[in-house]
């Protein structure tokens, strides 16, 4: 019984090297596509290389093959250290990551191809869907077959974030995906709702997808990482409880500030704005709870770059969960709305938050992994939350002048009712900061790559551990 | 008009919403009002060898933020619409705002916009201040097909130059501006085949003093006279009435290259200005027409 007196570190292993690979894929079509917006000549007229069918792979990479590779990696690291019990089935884990990989590539083959459903964040079209919809199901067999059979009598808070995530992606995926398919070969399928209830579909899964997928999950991360290495206890269990509960139930009614001014009914966008708002103490539970933790060991803060990409990532996780409160406020959101502002906001939470936490916890792990007291270089983790920090601050602010700019030229008239400025003239203002944004991105990329290299040290040489033993749970009850 | 099939459903949304938002204040209260020991202990569970739990209380200004958003809540519910059918005490609605945002601004702007309507075009257009707001209306609503200065683009006219499809009076632009333009011309290729289109292409192209094959130009010259001249005269000179173009002055709308003509011979073209009247009104292509008509009249 070897089996069960270890942990399965290869699954984990796995998916911590390609949340690795699929990161510098993912923002490196940002960087292009970002660069395609100073200078559209970069697609050589080539289709697949247009900003529109390359806009949701990078989208899709980020989020779903760099910040999905990194959940599986931590939730199945996590689940198995917290329940002191191995995964329940090596074969159907393996099965989720292999055909977890396999959407990605489908991904990135497909769209762009343009084979799309024309949701955004879910735009990949049906037979993947359903492949998905197969894998998120085994995901959900083996991390709550893992909690069944766990040697602790209570379940760890990572275990509660993770498990909210893993069951509403479920539901999100399959009824945002509900569509009629005409084309196999083709591709080609329609959506199952029509007009404004498509729309409202649509963005209760898309507000959720942030939610669910890149809060509540990257929370989960936050409560082990970041106590264990601190090396404190999590400031407050209560929190953690009222938080919890409260985020992911505020979570689910946020969605319809996606459509304020729209078809829309105004019942449903008050309701939206409404717990939009009420959103912001949830949200801050898990900021207040991640940082206080620290409280004992600030010092560690200079020393640590691994803390330092942990801590920093709730500072931006706390800035961003104010920003969305605030631009759903309908007055704010008439003027933020379909600028670059938007743009700024979900990156300060996909590179300040999302990004950073993970970076963070991969450099926990990895080492871990293989058999290494830590990284390769230390001092490489440092100069990647630098130039990560750099790059994110530069990236979020340009893009806040020009999305606050692009809001108030487009408002603008003139005494006699005509607009200020056509649009092109709008267009035109903005490609100073489009510039620093890009610098920004290329930043962000670059420290990526440093990771690349210090993971590559770290590895080579080193001795994959596939005997780490299970330790007796804690008899506090004893 | 209510968003409701039945009352049944503007109860349920009412009724959810409203425990909703005070359910998220009531768990709240309920919680927080469990006193924990004077000593902060952990929970007194550990898992994976070290990780504990701290028993501390949530912080009291973190539980009087959620408090506000709560009352912020039920004030904002209470005033705007959102429990249902019912409408808020200030009556307000997304309708409501745009019809009273839409009669301030014909309150406001029209007088400013009629007092041109009186005025002829050639006057209007003399008027730098009357032209300065035709410009702003044109890069509003022309600029996006006929370019910020009006330089027109392939398949888009060039409103500076003289050379007009419809004419060039100031009424015929006003008019091609309020009930838009239909510029069809019909596919040739299968009534010519592809050496007669080629023919036809060059004796276009002779026309203008282009480029071309003298031989071609020759064969194809019975054929236009035979199928084209109806609409494109048989100088070639083109016919306003019909928005057909002059073929002679070496202006081209699709591209004057012989692989564009013979493409355009043998595909047919399909010009669409849509019409202005509904959305714009009479004053503001009033002015447009006017500035419009300036642009190619010189300084």
């Amino acid at each position: 019984m070897e089996a069960q007196t270890t942990y399965n570190y290869k699954v984990v292993r796995q998916f911590a090297i390609m949340t690795v690979v699929w990161g510098i894929v993912g923002m490196l079509v940002g960087v292009i596509i970002a660069a395609e917006l100073i200078w559209p000549q970069m697609s050589f007229d080539l289709p697949w290389l247009t900003f529109g069918r390359l806009r949701p792979l990078h989208t899709n990479a980020v989020i779903f093959a760099f910040g999905g590779c990194g959940l599986f990696a931590a939730s199945y690291y996590v689940v198995q250290r917290t329940c002191h019990a191995r995964l329940i089935s090596d074969g159907l884990a393996a099965f989720t990551f292999w055909g977890w990989q396999v959407v990605i590539l489908a991904a990135a083959i497909t769209l762009p191809l343009g084979y799309t459903s024309s949701k955004e964040y879910a735009e990949l079209e049906w037979p993947i869907d359903i492949l998905i919809t197969v894998i998120w199901v085994v995901y959900a067999i083996v991390f709550f077959g893992t909690i069944m059979k766990r040697k602790t009598s209570h379940i760890y808070v990572a275990n509660w974030f993770f498990g909210a995530y893993i069951i509403t992606i479920a539901l999100l995926h399959i009824v945002n995906n509900a569509e009629l398919p005409v084309s196999f070969l083709g591709m080609k399928s329609y959506s199952a709702y029509a007009g404004v209830q498509d729309a409202m579909v649509q963005w209760w899964y898309g507000h959720n997808a942030v939610g669910f997928f890149l809060t509540t999950a990257f929370l989960g991360m936050m409560y082990y990482f970041v106590p264990k290495q601190a090396g404190r206890p999590v400031y407050s269990y209560r929190l953690s409880v009222v938080h919890f509960w409260a985020l992911i139930f505020t979570y689910m009614w946020a969605g319809p500030h996606h459509l304020h001014y729209t078809a829309l009914p105004d019942w449903t966008q008050s309701l939206g704005m409404v717990f939009s708002l009420i959103l912001l103490a949830p949200s801050w539970g898990g900021m207040i709870n991640g940082i206080m933790t620290l409280s004992g060991a600030w010092h560690k803060l200079r020393t640590d770059p691994i803390l330092k990409f942990l801590v920093t990532s709730l500072s931006f996780y706390g800035m961003s969960t104010f920003e969305g409160p605030m631009m759903s406020i309908k007055t704010v959101n008439a003027l933020s709305h379909y600028t670059d502002w938007t743009v700024g906001h979900v990156h300060s939470g996909a590179l300040g938050w999302v990004s950073m936490v993970t970076i963070g916890s991969m450099y926990y792990l990895i080492p871990r992994l293989f058999g290494r007291e830590q990284m390769h270089s230390i001092k490489l983790v440092t100069a990647h939350f630098w130039v990560a920090t750099i790059g994110v601050v530069l990236y979020i602010a340009a893009l806040w002048i020009s999305g606050v700019m692009q809001g108030l030229m487009w408002r603008a008239v003139n005494a006699d009712g005509t607009l200020t400025y056509s649009f092109a003239e709008a267009v035109k203002m903005v490609y100073p900061f489009y510039t620093i944004r890009l610098v920004g991105g290329v930043l962000f990329l670059t420290g990526m790559l440093i990771m690349a290299y210090n993971v590559y040290k770290t590895v080579a040489g080193s001795r994959a551990v596939d005997d780490a033993a299970i330790p007796a749970p804690a008899g506090a009850h004893a | 008009m209510s968003d409701f099939v039945s009352n049944f459903w503007n109860l349920w949304v009412a009724g959810i919403a409203l425990v909703s938002v005070v359910g998220c204040g009531v768990f709240l209260w309920a919680v927080s009002i469990k006193r924990t020991n004077a000593k902060v202990e952990t929970t007194g569970h550990v898992w994976d060898e070290t990780l504990a739990e701290w028993n501390n209380p949530m912080p009291s200004w973190w539980i009087w933020l959620f408090y506000i958003t709560v009352v912020f809540g039920l004030v904002y519910l209470t005033l705007y619409p959102g429990l249902g059918k019912f409408q808020g005490v200030l009556g307000w609605s997304s309708h409501g705002q745009y019809d009273e945002e839409m009669a301030q601004a014909k309150a406001t702007y029209d007088p400013i916009f009629n007092r041109y309507l009186k005025q002829d075009l050639k006057t209007v257009a003399a008027d730098p201040e009357a032209r300065a707001m035709g410009q702003r209306l044109f890069l509003t609503y022309c600029s996006q097909c006929h370019g910020s200065d009006a330089g027109g683009a392939r398949g888009f006219p060039n409103l500076t130059d003289k050379d007009w499809l419809y004419g060039g009076a100031p009424e015929t632009i006003e008019a091609s501006i309020t009930n838009g333009r239909a510029g069809v011309m019909p596919p040739w290729g299968p009534v010519l085949g592809d050496q007669g289109v080629k023919e036809v292409a060059n004796y276009v192209l002779s026309l203008s003093g282009r480029k071309h094959d003298a031989n071609l130009a020759a064969a194809g010259k019975p054929k236009f006279e035979q199928n084209c001249v109806a609409c494109h005269m048989p100088t070639g000179t083109g016919n306003q009435a019909l928005g057909a173009p002059n073929l002679t002055d070496n202006v081209w709308l699709y591209g004057g290259t012989e692989a564009k003509v013979i493409e355009t011979i043998t595909k047919g073209r399909n010009g669409m200005m849509p019409a202005w009247k509904d959305f714009l009104g009479e004053a503001k292509i009033h002015l447009l027409a006017a500035y419009v008509y300036s642009l190619s009249q010189g300084k």
